[in-house]
């Protein structure tokens, strides 16, 4: 249940922050972690799993931006507990310092300190609500050079999308004032679904899942309860069903397969209208997440085909489809196909006219890469490309190379075809409060996967 | 806080190093020290930040001391806490000093402000100097009582520090007994809370010693005290919830109905979105149902969907420490997931360490419904970019192949996968029809002509390498070019670094021989003049000893190298189940992870804080069997779990609506449960452990002496009670109590085989002999039974594991008993009773 030690290092190996709560650990656990990671080389792994144990001391790390965020301590505890915990002290300090990297860090260490002395006392973990923490912490977060921020309507950070995750764009401290000197009444959310789909050789959907996130920040005055109401058709659960049996659920309604929620939620008339109530704490955090198996459309089709073309010669081709209306558009779209390890070169063959896409064959990974900034829905994009290999190649080409991934973000689209959020109500008696409201979609490749 | 000297070794230009910097400061702060101008704590700040950068990068200020506690005489929060956060990190290195500032943070804890009050006593408790005990009694004792309960949530903890400074002076002014009522009447939740967990670590740490705190350690599982805790679960912060939660986990319920109204309470705990809280309610839920079968399987199907969207919605890293208790639920009881394989499929851009697990469980859950895709999912990873994935996936397959009875399709995998020509794949599958090979010979026509066409050059893995020798030496009559293969091989003894290979190589040479002599001579006398002459001891000691057999007699020679080929059954698991149940017993905390008991990794002082189960640190250590084959009577069954009895049970009885459904007795009660109450658990042998680690060992080495070792004098005839009754969560309890007394191994009859396809039949059988079956499982040719049977007119019990694998018509038993004297005695009776079964 207690952990020992708590430091956050940089990518470099350098001490960020440093606490020990029980001084059982012998000095140097920074480095003997940072030396283990980097050179990870046990049972097959190339990269060292989040927990591992060095001469009787267990060390948890996740990674947040870059930075290790670190536990260690000997007691054989809940590995939950801990990475958990690390998870949500990388929370509390965004949530303090608005932006987290390296540079807010160093120039906030005094707070950082303040903060972790209130979140743990002696190993145990006592609070991570950065509510509680408002009344027990008093450093003020120097917050880092506003030129270098987005600018603060967040809508604006929306729109542009492509820089920033949705969740990560509100880079507010919920303690620091406007430059203005008032606080601005807002609240957000933000639906996120990520989604995993692998198609077949043939183009069949083997797989597909929805994992969506409603994330919720608040920067409203005097905590009121807010009621989110969900689609009414909403439903939870496929009862003994099997849950990849689609032809059983393609129906009406939308089912998930199962979801939980933040202790603040209140249920008690979830079941009868699909509303949640809650009074948002400061800070962000998810306020349910769910998971679904429902077979839904796929937002992208892609087509591969990858033939011989004389001796030492093949060529790729790789055609995506948008799949969705042509007022929504899609950002940051990266494809990756692997190709087979004698190629020793690649020319790219891009449609005439077009525009904000690029081309790449990394030579050492043998990866073809093909990015573009934006589709718009319904349009189709073609890439051709003409390998060389290096020696002939003998057997069946499509075992050689692919799968080919995915990655992209949609804002405003959401495949799961729940326009989740129908409304959200602020309860507050007078008239003239009539908060900033961000409701936010957004659609993001978890693994995106076409076999070949 | 020790500073991190870290970046202290490396300084870079802009960073001061040290000396005249510091003395600047101390200078400046003096002029402030005393100044009551406006705007100076302003300044002040500006200079503590200083020297707390300092500080944090490894430069010494200790020289500033003075100055600091001077300045920190102010009512600014921000100051204060700086000074604390200072005078923490120098005071224990010099006492000196912590007098000094003993006397400052004394003062401070007399504050008006509650915050401040609550500051001090944190650092003055913190400062760790064993000498200055004395002075944290005052303090914490009005700490405690203080109004404000940010003070008494510090000074609770306080006290914890306290005991491991000085635990005699903790106990002496009896503080425990403070935290214990108010553990029970504030109204403070992380108050009580602190208490909670301060108890824990305190009375674990004294039991070793005092009788009272054993008992006190006791009381906090009462049920009083449980359900004080579990009826107000919501009003603890999440991370207080799963202390209250690991506490719930040691609590024995009185009935059931006392176990259903604990899981009705945590129900809704399943749907946090914390994971910590959902699997420190799992595994409350799973150890209080282990008795109880039907409801045990019923928390399974329950807790399934809840995981499995923590697994989705976590980062990696909380992806994978999920994962890893899924997996260890998946290889318990395969069947129950068996139809969710899909959820284990990989993910491109995982990380290696999630698709390692999911592999494992893919392998897992393979039974006929889902073999072909999952076997075809596999093979997709086969030309995976990461290596070691690919060669993973393979293993998997060839795993697959061999747990299942029909294994047609997955054979024509594995050879496609010899097409492919890529080494490593090529290689990792050589291995693997070696041993499929090895269990099922019938299919070496197949895949003798595939093997036979891969060229031996292209094969530089020993593993690999030793694995198509193996298959040359043992098949050479069905693969034309076998000798001449062998005999290039030979020629390359000096080339070949792998002593593995030549040891290989001798002994094909041996088998090649024995089938095409005149082929075989010439590379034979090579191998063995080289065998001889190498500096390796095996390679040496094995060459001379087959040159003198051969000598001696080759007939003689044939039957030892080359007996007739016998089937592997199974091969070995390579973790007994003892040890599984002792990682599920340990189930939400890191032996998950590291998948090893805990006594494996952490010394017993941190093994939990909540450690009962102190003697379990004697078990023998099984060595891991690697990949080494053993012979089939020492198969682990790796089958159900040890109480998820299979027998027609109709799976989806009363899961329909998993969610929100209330838990409820089961549907047949036996008279197991009925009888529940009972029972109380007598006490196990604990003079008996410490002869297990000699027993076990005999045990693994599949000797079965260890009842002939212990001399028995001829047993008298031993009665059993025919209507014996125990309860199955005191046969758990007993069976990890107690030591093996006897490990045997009989065969089983054909009659007795033939009446096996029903597998009540036995436990009907056994129980005209009064011997009653508390749990069975498995399916053909596997079936496990655990049986118990008791002395006439005596409490003293006998249990029994079974397990009888119907191709082999072999049946291994194992007995434990409270009383060692007559255990023999019972295993006659046992063998009897078996023996008879099936007979008309």
């Amino acid at each position: 249940m207690m952990i020992s030690q708590f430091f956050v290092l940089s990518q470099r190996g350098d001490n960020i922050v440093f606490r020990d709560y029980r001084t059982e650990v012998p000095k140097g656990s920074t480095e003997t972690f940072f030396r283990k990671v980097k050179f990870w080389k046990e049972d097959g792994n190339a990269e060292a799993p989040p927990i591992f144990n060095v001469d009787g001391v267990n060390y948890f790390h996740v990674k947040v931006v870059g930075l290790y965020f670190v536990a260690t301590t000997r007691v054989n505890v809940s590995p939950s507990l801990v990475l958990e915990l690390l998870q949500r002290i990388a929370r509390v300090i965004k949530d303090y310092l608005g932006v987290l990297n390296e540079d807010s860090f160093r120039k906030n260490f005094v707070l950082v300190y303040e903060l972790l002395d209130e979140v743990i006392d002696f190993g145990y973990v006592q609070t991570t609500s950065t509510e509680v923490l408002k009344s027990y912490v008093f450093n003020e977060p120097i917050l880092i050079a506003p030129a270098r921020l987005q600018p603060i309507d967040p809508a604006a950070i929306f729109n542009q999308g492509a820089k920033r995750m949705p969740g990560t764009a509100v880079t507010k401290s919920v303690v620091a004032n406007d430059p203005s000197g008032r606080r601005r009444e807002e609240i957000f959310v933000d639906i996120i679904e990520k989604i995993s789909v692998t198609f077949s050789s043939s183009g069949y959907i083997l797989t597909s899942e929805i994992d969506g996130t409603i994330q919720m920040k608040s920067y409203l005055s005097g905590n009121p309860e807010i009621r989110i109401a969900l689609n009414e058709d909403l439903n939870i659960g496929r009862g003994g069903r099997s849950v990849y049996d689609y032809r059983s659920s393609s129906g009406s309604g939308v089912i998930l397969d199962d979801c939980n929620f933040h202790e603040s939620v209140r249920l008690d008339s979830f079941d009868s209208d699909r509303t949640l109530s809650l009074v948002p704490p400061d800070g962000e955090f998810p306020v349910m997440n769910y998971r679904m198996t429902q077979e839904f459309k796929p937002p992208f089709h892609v087509n591969t085909l990858i033939e011989e073309a004389g001796r030492l010669k093949a060529e790729v081709i790789i055609k995506i489809r948008a799949e969705f209306p042509s007022d929504i558009i899609a950002n940051t779209i990266a494809v990756q196909m692997p190709l087979p390890n004698y190629t020793s070169r690649a020319s790219f063959e891009l449609e005439p006219g077009a525009t904000g896409q690029k081309t790449d064959f990394k030579e050492t990974s043998k990866m073809l890469e093909w990015s573009l900034k934006k589709i718009v829905g319904g349009a189709e994009h073609t890439l051709r490309a003409k390998l060389t290999f290096s020696q002939e190649f003998h057997g069946n080409l499509t075992k050689e190379a692919g799968p080919v991934s995915m990655t992209f973000t949609i804002p405003m689209y959401n495949v799961s075809k729940l326009q989740q959020v129908k409304y959200l109500q602020i309860a507050k008696k007078s008239s003239s409060y009539n908060p900033y409201r961000w409701v936010r979609y957004v659609t993001q490749a978890n693994s995106y996967v076409a076999r070949i | 806080m020790p500073p991190p000297a870290a970046s202290a070794r490396y300084p870079s230009p802009s960073q001061p190093s040290g000396k005249s910097e510091v003395t600047d400061l101390k200078s400046q702060l003096r002029q402030l020290a005393g100044s009551r101008a406006p705007g100076v704590d302003d300044s002040k700040r500006d200079l503590f930040k200083k020297v707390i950068s300092y500080m944090t990068i490894g430069i010494d200020v200790s020289s500033v001391f003075g100055e600091m506690v001077m300045c920190s005489a102010t009512s600014d929060i921000v100051l204060k806490k700086m000074c604390y956060l200072y005078v923490g990190n120098y005071a224990k290195g010099n006492p000196d000093l912590s007098l000094l500032t003993i006397n400052f943070l004394q003062r401070d804890c007399k504050d008006e402000d509650p915050m401040i009050r609550g500051l001090a006593l944190r650092s003055l408790c913190s400062l760790r100097v064993p000498n200055l005990v004395e002075y944290l009694l005052g303090p914490l004792g009005s700490g405690l009582k203080d109004n404000n309960s940010y003070v008494r949530t510090i000074a609770v903890t306080g006290v914890l520090k306290l005991y491991h400074i000085s635990a005699s002076t903790c106990i002496d002014a009896e503080f425990p007994a403070t935290l214990k009522s108010l553990m029970l009447h504030d109204s403070d939740a992380q108050v009580v809370a602190n208490c909670l967990a301060a108890l824990q670590e305190i009375w674990s740490l004294e039991a070793s010693h005092s009788e009272e705190a054993c008992r006190e350690k006791e009381s906090l599982l009462s049920k009083p005290l449980i359900y004080y805790f579990l009826n107000r679960i919501k009003e603890f912060n999440e991370w207080a919830q799963c202390l209250i939660l690991e506490l719930a986990v040691k609590y024995v319920p009185s009935d059931s109905n006392d176990i259903f109204d604990i899981m009705n309470l945590l129900e809704d705990r399943l749907q946090h979105a914390n994971g910590a809280v959902v699997l420190a309610t799992v595994k409350v839920f799973l150890q209080l149902t282990l008795s109880m079968t039907d409801v045990h399987q019923q928390v399974y199907e329950r807790i399934k969907s809840p995981l499995l969207t923590l697994v989705s919605s976590g980062s990696p890293e909380q992806s994978y420490a999920i994962l890893s208790h899924l997996h260890l639920l998946v290889v318990r009881a395969p069947f129950i997931f068996a139809s969710d394989y899909k959820h284990f499929y990989c993910q491109y851009n995982e990380p290696s360490y999630v698709k390692k697990l999911k592999l494992e469980m893919l392998t897992a859950i393979a039974n006929e419904s889902n073999t072909y895709e999952i076997v075809t999912e596999l093979c997709e990873y086969a030309a995976n970019v990461d290596i070691e994935i690919a060669r993973e996936s393979i293993r998997a397959v060839g795993k697959i192949a061999l747990q299942q009875y029909d294994v047609n399709a997955i054979v024509d995998r594995l050879l496609q996968f010899l097409e492919m020509e890529k080494d490593y794949v090529t290689a990792e599958t050589l291995v693997l029809v070696k041993d499929l090979l090895r269990k099922h010979p019938q299919w070496s026509h197949d895949c003798i002509s595939v093997v036979g066409g891969i060229s031996s050059k292209n094969i530089q893995e020993p593993k690999a390498k030793a694995a198509l020798i193996w298959m040359l030496g043992e098949y050479a009559q069905d693969m034309s070019d076998a000798p001449y293969i062998l005999e290039n091989l030979i020629e390359n003894w000096e080339e070949e670094h792998s002593a593995e290979v030549r040891l290989h190589l001798l002994t094909a040479a041996m088998k090649c021989f024995f089938k095409r002599a005149p082929e075989t001579q010439k590379a034979l006398g090579i191998a063995l003049a080289a065998g001889i002459a190498d500096f390796h001891q095996d390679v040496h000691d094995r060459a001379l000893f087959y040159y003198r057999v051969l000598q001696y007699d080759v007939h003689v020679a044939e039957r030892v190298v080359s007996p007739p080929q016998q089937a592997v059954s199974a091969f070995a698991d390579t973790q007994s189940s003892e040890i599984k149940d002792r990682i599920f017993d340990e189930f939400n905390s890191l032996s998950v992870i590291y998948q090893k008991p805990s006594y494996m990794f952490t010394d017993k002082e941190h093994r939990g804080p909540f450690e009962f189960s102190d003697e379990l640190g004697n078990i023998p250590i099984t060595p891991e069997a690697s990949s080494e084959i053993v012979p089939a009577q020492q198969y682990e069954a790796n089958d159900k779990d040890l109480l998820l009895s299979t027998d027609e049970k109709d799976d989806n009885k009363g899961l329909s609506s998993n969610n929100g459904s209330a838990y409820t007795a089961p549907y047949e009660s036996s008279n197991i449960s009925s009888q529940m109450q009972e029972l109380a658990i007598s006490g196990p042998a604990a003079s008996a452990t410490t002869t297990q680690s000699s027993f076990d060992f005999d045990d693994l080495l599949g000797l079965g002496l260890s009842t002939a070792s212990v001399p028995t004098p001829s047993p008298p005839l031993l009665k059993l009670n025919p209507r014996a009754s125990l309860d199955p969560r005191a046969f758990q309890q007993k069976w990890r109590q107690l030591p093996i007394s006897s490990t045997q191994e009989y065969s089983v009859n054909p009659q007795g085989i033939a009446a096996l396809t029903v597998p009540q039949s036995l436990i009907k059988h056994m129980q005209s002999h009064s011997i009653h079956c508390i749990a069975s499982g498995g399916q053909s040719p596997n079936f496990k039974f655990f049986f118990f049977a008791q002395k006439e007119a005596e409490p003293s019990d006998y249990l029994t594991e079974c397990i009888i694998n119907s191709s082999s018509a072999k049946a291994q038993i194992k007995v434990k008993a409270d009383e060692q004297s007559t255990s023999q005695a019972f295993a006659t009776v046992f063998e009897t009773a078996l023996s008879k079964f099936g007979m008309p």
